[in-house]
């Protein structure tokens, strides 16, 4: 009768594990999709070729008196803050995809809600992952004085990552849970930009005054920046710091507090969020939608 | 099919349904039921609270006041075992554009298969689905090259994948074009026929209704004003035809319950003097028509014609 032969029908897995599956499936899908486009993977690209061109450009220019090469602090810095924008990815995402309805058909779904999020995060974080691979190798050949040639370079990277994306990824799906339409995420735009400039991702952040220091420093950027620094270059890098040093057990407490804090509110707001959505919701955000347009 | 059911045949029960937004009640004391198997259409103009009705009935929304049980179950309470029993058809827009079309309902297909029983083996294999849905030809294709027509029936396949007892379609054909809606009148006349799905579908359209249901429900001012086949509802004002002829360079028209007895004596009476007779049946939509005209009365059912007796009119020309 169909692709399911009933005739040698066994008890399947628990729903739970097969919403997970069918997430990770979606996440799959959604990130073949967005690497095998052309528009996505032009933006793919776009970034991380103009981001290379500079830090071409800025390879001898030397920092100050450090000793450093202004290339060689960037672009550990400019990873961290590609990290640290899954989350403004997140939450366009999110907002896009309710006001079109995805989330609405995830919600006809049983278990639909859960393998949403699941291959979001999948999808979202693996993006991410390819995005700061796609920087980070041929940075790697360009830039002198890195100092990524052992494990431990590795390790720091990695756990600074994961736990960059635990503490940001939720807090992303939190705005766009909360954003009421995809035009009204360029708002988003504004405090994100102001927050990169003064998180130490360009100049460090000892070159601020001390009250904008203490508000950089509460900012997942900064803190992802530091861990990208502390990881791939050399251990007297420290010096242009605050406090000369890599401050691992801030950072992880700093970012370990963002994830606590999302990973807490998330299920919350998305609940509430999900709970409102209805046909006639995406379809007067449609007619709003379109009424702009024309 | 309805092992999982449970020994009930009524599929949805709605008792004293109401809807209030702020001071207005968009639905009053609404009330019906439906059985396995059967095709209802809620009609009524636009506003009159199909969509509401549908959302509250699909478990997106919150009711004021009421009882409601889908599938025996309150959809406020809905868990995802109750979900996987409820198929709902919604009007895609711009979402998955990305997607191919069989990928897309095979990830939708998933989802089911813990649902799955003896009787009812979930979900609705994808080729399979294609073709009862009329897309096997598209089954490659992106969600966004698809045409208005096109993307219903994926819509329609989505909603159905999980081999639903029960299936929501809120406004099916709005925005089709007369063939797409021709074909998926016969999409739902098939799926309605060959697997005994219960189908409740809003529509304003009446010829829609009229073609799809086996019964239709008239919703106007939040509330069920008439509640029956098609050819229950015309017969309310079945006393009403038209009949109208003329006679001597003037013009006439007659209202009566018995038009074939009547024409009949006309004739006796004046012969070949009679001229452009014509006949109008009492239509189904004269009764919409009575019943929606006055939103809010809710008693404003069309009295029967004998009860206004039968008059000759003479048509100023």
């Amino acid at each position: 009768m169909s692709t399911l032969a009933p005739a040698r029908w066994t008890r399947p897995a628990s729903p739970a594990v097969t919403a997970l599956r069918a997430g990770c499936g979606r996440g799959a899908i959604e990130l073949r999709q967005s690497f095998t486009n052309g528009a996505e993977l032009v933006s793919h690209l776009l970034w991380p070729v103009l981001m290379l061109t500079a830090l071409f450009f800025l390879r001898d220019t030397e920092f100050g008196s450090s000793g450093l090469l202004l290339g060689t602090l960037a672009l550990p810095s400019i990873l961290g803050m590609n990290a640290a924008m899954g989350m403004v990815t997140m939450s366009q995402v999110l907002t896009a995809e309710r006001e079109d309805g995805t989330l609405l058909r995830a919600k006809a779904t049983p278990g639909g809600m859960r393998g949403y999020l699941t291959g979001k995060v999948i999808s979202v974080a693996g993006g991410l992952i390819a995005d700061l691979a796609i920087l980070l190798v041929p940075g790697m050949f360009l830039i002198d004085g890195l100092a990524a040639d052992d494990a431990g370079s590795w390790l720091t990277l990695l756990w600074i990552l994961v736990l960059g994306m635990v503490a940001t990824l939720p807090i992303g799906a939190i705005l766009g849970s909360l954003f009421p339409s995809a035009r009204s995420q360029g708002l988003i735009q504004l405090p994100v930009i102001g927050m990169i400039s003064i998180s130490g991702v360009f100049y460090p952040l000892t070159a601020l005054p001390d009250w904008l220091q203490i508000v950089a420093q509460c900012s997942p950027i900064y803190w992802l920046g530091l861990g990208m620094r502390s990881a791939l270059l050399p251990d007297a890098a420290a010096q242009v710091e605050i406090a000369d040093s890599w401050r691992h057990l801030e950072t992880a407490a700093v970012l370990g507090a963002w994830a606590v804090l999302g990973l807490a509110l998330a299920p919350v707001v998305l609940r509430r969020m999900a709970r409102r959505e209805s046909g006639s919701e995406v379809a007067e955000r449609r007619e709003r939608a379109l009424q702009r347009v024309g | 099919m309805t092992t999982d059911t449970g020994c009930d045949d009524v599929v949805l029960d709605v008792e004293g349904l109401r809807m209030r937004y702020g001071t207005t009640d968009v639905l009053r004391e609404v009330t019906f039921r439906a059985r396995h198997g059967e095709v209802l259409a809620l009609l009524g103009p636009n506003g009159a609270g199909k969509t509401t009705t549908i959302e509250i009935l699909e478990g997106f929304r919150m009711r004021s006041a009421g009882r409601v049980r889908v599938l025996g179950t309150d959809p406020a309470r809905g868990d995802e075992a109750w979900r996987a029993r409820v198929g709902v058809v919604l009007q895609s827009w711009r979402d998955h554009g990305k997607w191919r079309v069989r990928e897309l309902l095979a990830h939708f297909g998933r989802y089911y298969v813990p649902y799955a029983t003896e009787a009812v083996p979930r979900p609705w294999g994808a080729d399979e689905l294609l073709a009862a849905v009329g897309l096997s030809a598209q089954a490659g294709d992106k969600v966004k090259t698809l045409s208005g027509g096109q993307r219903r029936r994926l819509d329609v396949a989505i909603g159905l994948v999980g081999r639903p007892e029960l299936l929501f379609l809120d406004e099916p054909t709005a925005g089709l074009d007369p063939r797409a809606r021709h074909e998926f009148h016969d999409l739902v006349h098939g799926l309605a026929a060959e697997h005994r799905t219960t189908i409740l579908l809003t529509t304003h359209d009446l010829a829609e209704a009229d073609r799809l249901a086996d019964r239709i429900m008239i919703l106007s001012g939040g509330r069920i004003v008439a509640d029956g086949t098609a050819a229950d509802l015309a017969r309310r004002t079945a006393a009403a035809d038209e009949v109208s002829w003329t006679r001597e360079g003037r013009r006439f028209t007659h209202t009566t319950g018995e038009s074939t007895r009547f024409v009949r004596e006309l004739f006796a009476r004046h012969g070949e003097a009679i001229g452009d007779l014509a006949v109008r049946r009492a239509s189904l939509e004269d009764t919409y028509l009575a019943l929606v005209r006055e939103p809010g009365n809710g008693s404003g059912l069309p009295t029967p014609a004998a009860a206004h007796g039968e008059r000759t009119t003479e048509v100023a020309r």
